[in-house]
């Protein structure tokens, strides 16, 4: 019988390289950048970790394929290290390599690293690329928005909301991540932003405009794990622990039968529903203390919220207009500033979300730091609402 | 008793989008100021994915309607401006519609006339099974020219077969094959050449056309007063009426010119004026179609019967179905005279494995998915387990062509690269419960919601221009 991840592993350190348009370095460099503060967090040496996970998703804009890259630009010789790549969810897809390598006994401490450097492409938002030779022949190449921007149809369709009303709704999700992201130094958006401004900004993909959308940024990620047992004799107290981390991935149904109505994403249920049974939780909107959830699109977090059980469907849009995830609001959302402020560099984004839990929970969160914060969830979303992944991690303090 | 050799069905396509010919004429008046003189009426415009493959199968399906495509014994495509000059168009278009592996497909080109040439070869070889014609044409002109102002696009399908049940009978045909060159097209140039109008009106089409009409009716033994309906390609303007007269036809069985609304569509014209004519044809009728072209080939029909009721669009509703179109600077992207800047976007290379393309061809090319035999779910793309119930090898194939759908989701895409943008893109349910991601075309200035009804079009998906290769695939259309 499985008994999960649950307080298993803990968190020895953690790096976040500043996000943004790095022009001054390359993937090696981002990578140098979010390894050095983890390992000087982790108060450990290079040497001693035992195994790594390399996330990257896009390798024909990055550093290639494989491992090789990593292992030569952090000189890891000798351990294995595997490079895993699952659309945006590629970050969570690390983390959970170096955990399960924890907890199964093989190594006693382990490396997850992701990093993304999208603005080699040479222009905004992500680079068109093969779905596989057959899929090439009959699927559409629609953009990130456009596959996102289809939630929003299928959500006002069902819930009868007004285009207006739904739009100044996304808008405000992006007001809000503008207003944390502002105090983040290390974000790449660091600005607050006007709602009038956001709701007249040029269409994307309708109804999406640009301030629904997150930014285009470099950047990179990383987590030093261990045992709880070997966190302590390193000399570590009031341990973060990881509470959960759950994946799941698109059959097809959504995209190719008439089950799905365009309102919701199944795979973040079916995800959300994994995590809170391996973390115990029961009550998520009471229980967990803060959320960084894949608002890659602002209508995305709207819905994420429903999909996660800290909204009851058809209301999401609702609890966003009442502040409930503001700052001061009863779940904090994307503290930070989300993926809305940082960008997405897609390898480095779940390292980077539970980074900012890791900051909250060890009270090390400066201007954006929330009282006694206990429960941390993370989502990543991968693909289309209707045909994707979904990653999501809960960590919290020991025994929470 | 010899059975009766002639015409069982037909159909029609026209794209949709109907360009202004005055947007055309203001485009280019600082140039040319005497174009504003043609500026009357539309023509009709390819999209940047429509071609005489995808113009082909539409006027196909149309004529297809309401019968299965295993009956045809063959196809014959006819074009002057057919995209592969080695690879049989017409198996592309026979793929498309669905027709036997055993069906022998040939392309016929070379002239204007090869249309109305290729449906007499079709009448006179009896016997041989049910043959579909297909006249297809995308017209490139030089712009600023005369030709960008008169040509058109479209397609004209019949099918030609023997028995007692055929719509109109066969009564004969004659050629005139004289080196009478009005216009002419290099292989490998992309523009005609044209000469000057006035001698082939007078030189070519009023002493050539009457010629060989002439000879046919005698032949017939069919007075020109017993010809009800006439029609002819190939010529200017009141060219038809014209020779109308000088064969003392009566004025009103000149089938109404599709110049006004469509353009001249080459090799397209002469069947689709055929069409036009068997549209508004009575049993008894006696109708001829002209096609001059270095000389005349010109065949003569009796109509027997009304064609049955199968719900064709036909030339009529091809012609009403029609997208107001006045950016001319569309035109000339779609047609490849002006190269945007489409940005790094468009850079995408999309090579095809050919491999893949033939393993999967009846899915790609007839949108033929799969019925789960478990569970009785109806899915696209047919994968080896089943959408639903996850029961390996359990699809038996079903093809979503012709299936009514509607908009489920969607979006319009101004990001990602599409050569006429927004991208319309979304999830297409269809009756059967099946669901697809599909691009949308053809949004007319109503737009599009959750639940507007679409039908499937056969249209490019993707250009390989480093290869010369394009893709194809169905998209879909708001049927209003």
């Amino acid at each position: 019988m499985a008994t999960g991840i649950k307080d298993k592993v803990a968190i020895l350190g953690m790096g976040c390289s500043r996000f943004g348009e790095r022009w001054d370095c390359g993937t090696e460099q981002l990578l140098n950048e979010a390894f050095v503060e983890a390992l000087a967090d982790a108060g450990i040496e290079h040497g001693q970790i035992g195994a790594a996970w390399y996330g990257s998703a896009l390798d024909r804009v990055n550093v290639g394929n494989s491992a090789i890259p990593l292992s030569t630009a952090l000189r890891l010789e000798g351990i294995p290290v595997t490079r895993v790549e699952n659309m945006c969810a590629t970050g969570t897809e690390a983390l959970r390599g170096a955990v399960y390598a924890v907890a199964s006994g093989a190594v006693d401490i382990a490396l997850a690293i992701g990093a993304e450097k999208l603005k080699d492409t040479g222009y905004g938002g992500l680079p068109v690329n093969s779905k596989g030779t057959f899929n090439d022949l009959w699927m559409p190449y629609g953009s990130a928005p456009a596959g996102f921007a289809q939630l929003a149809a299928g959500y006002r369709a069902k819930y009868r909301i007004s285009k207006e009303d739904l739009k100044r709704a996304i808008g405000r999700v992006s007001w809000k991540s503008h207003q944390n992201g502002a105090k983040n130094p290390k974000a790449h958006l660091r600005k607050a932003v006007e709602m009038e401004i956001i709701l007249a900004a040029p269409i994307i993909a309708e109804p999406l405009g640009v301030f629904d959308c997150c930014g285009v940024s470099d950047g990179a990620a990383c987590a030093i794990v261990t045992t709880p047992a070997i966190a302590r004799a390193l000399g570590k107290r009031d341990l973060v622990t990881v509470k959960a981390l759950q994946l799941s991935a698109s059959s097809g149904r959504e995209q190719g039968t008439n089950e799905w109505d365009g309102s919701y994403v199944q795979n973040t249920r079916n995800a959300a529903r994994a995590a809170y049974k391996e973390a115990g939780i029961t009550n998520p909107r009471q229980q967990l203390s803060t959320l960084e959830v894949h608002d890659c699109f602002s209508i995305t977090e709207l819905v994420t919220m429903e999909d996660i059980g800290v909204s009851e469907e058809g209301h999401a849009w609702r609890d966003v207009m009442d502040g409930v995830f503001d700052a001061d609001g009863k779940i904090p959302c994307q503290i930070d500033g989300g993926l809305k402020c940082f960008g997405h560099p897609i390898g480095a984004s779940g390292l980077r979300m539970v980074y900012e839990h890791y900051l909250q929970l060890t009270g090390r969160a400066g201007l954006r730091q929330l009282k006694n914060p206990k429960l941390g969830l993370s989502h990543n979303l991968g693909g289309v609402p209707y045909n994707g992944v979904c990653g999501i991690s809960i960590v919290g303090l020991e025994g929470a | 008793m010899q059975s009766v050799s002639g015409i069982r069905s037909f159909g029609a396509f026209i794209p949709r989008r109907r360009l202004q010919r005055a947007a055309i004429a203001a485009a280019h008046a600082w140039a040319f100021p005497g174009l504003k003189g043609q500026a009357k009426g539309e023509r009709s415009m390819c999209g940047w994915d429509e071609d005489v493959i995808t113009m082909a199968v539409e006027a196909g399906r149309d004529c297809l309607r309401g019968s299965s495509p295993a009956a045809l014994g063959g196809l014959t495509l006819a074009s002057t401006t057919a995209p592969y000059a080695d690879l049989n168009n017409a198996v592309l278009v026979g793929a498309a519609l669905q027709l036997s592996s055993q069906a022998s497909n040939a392309d016929a080109g070379g002239s204007t006339r090869a249309g109305l040439s290729a449906l007499i070869d079709a009448c006179r070889i009896s016997g041989a099974g049910d043959r579909m014609v297909i006249a297809s044409e995308k017209r490139l002109a030089k712009p600023g020219s005369l030709q960008e102002m008169q040509y058109g696009c479209g397609a004209g399908a019949v099918t030609v077969g023997t028995g007692d049940d055929v719509i109109a009978r066969f009564l004969g045909s004659e050629t005139v094959s004289v080196p009478f060159f009005d216009h002419f097209r290099k292989a490998g140039q992309d523009f005609d050449y044209a000469w000057e109008e006035r001698w082939v009106r007078d030189e070519g089409i009023a002493k050539i056309v009457p010629q060989a009409v002439g000879r046919l009716l005698k032949r017939l033994d069919l007075a020109p007063e017993r010809v009800a309906h006439f029609g002819m390609s190939g010529g200017p303007l009141k060219g038809d009426v014209a020779v109308a007269k000088a064969l003392k036809l009566r004025p009103e069985c000149v089938v109404p010119d599709l110049q006004p609304q469509v353009g001249d569509t080459g090799t397209a014209q002469p069947l689709l004026l055929l069409i036009g004519a068997l549209e508004r044809a009575q049993p008894g009728d006696i109708i001829v179609v002209a096609s001059f072209a270095q000389g005349c080939e010109v065949v003569a029909f009796e109509m027997l019967r009304a064609p049955p009721a199968s719900g064709r669009r036909g030339l009529a509703g091809s012609i009403a179905a029609r997208i107001e179109e006045t950016a001319y600077l569309k035109l000339l992207s779609n047609d490849g005279h002006v190269d945007l800047d489409w940005g790094m976007r468009a850079e995408t290379d999309h090579k095809t494995a050919l491999t893949q393309l033939y393993r999967s061809s009846d899915q790609i090319f007839g949108f033929v998915g799969g019925l789960c035999s478990a569970c009785g779910t109806v899915q696209f793309p047919r994968l080896p387990t089943c959408v639903k119930c996850g029961k390996p090898d359990t699809q038996t194939p079903q093809s979503l062509a012709d299936e009514p759908a509607k908009i489920a989701t969607y979006t319009a895409d101004w990001l990602q690269y599409s050569p006429a943008p927004p991208l319309y893109m979304g999830l297409v349910q269809f009756e059967s419960g099946a669901r697809v991601l599909m691009e949308i075309v053809d949004v007319g200035p109503g737009g599009i919601d959750v639940g507007t009804p679409l039908a499937m079009t056969f249209r490019m998906k993707e250009r390989d221009r480093l290869r010369g290769w394009d893709r194809y695939f169905w998209k879909a259309a708001p049927t209003a």
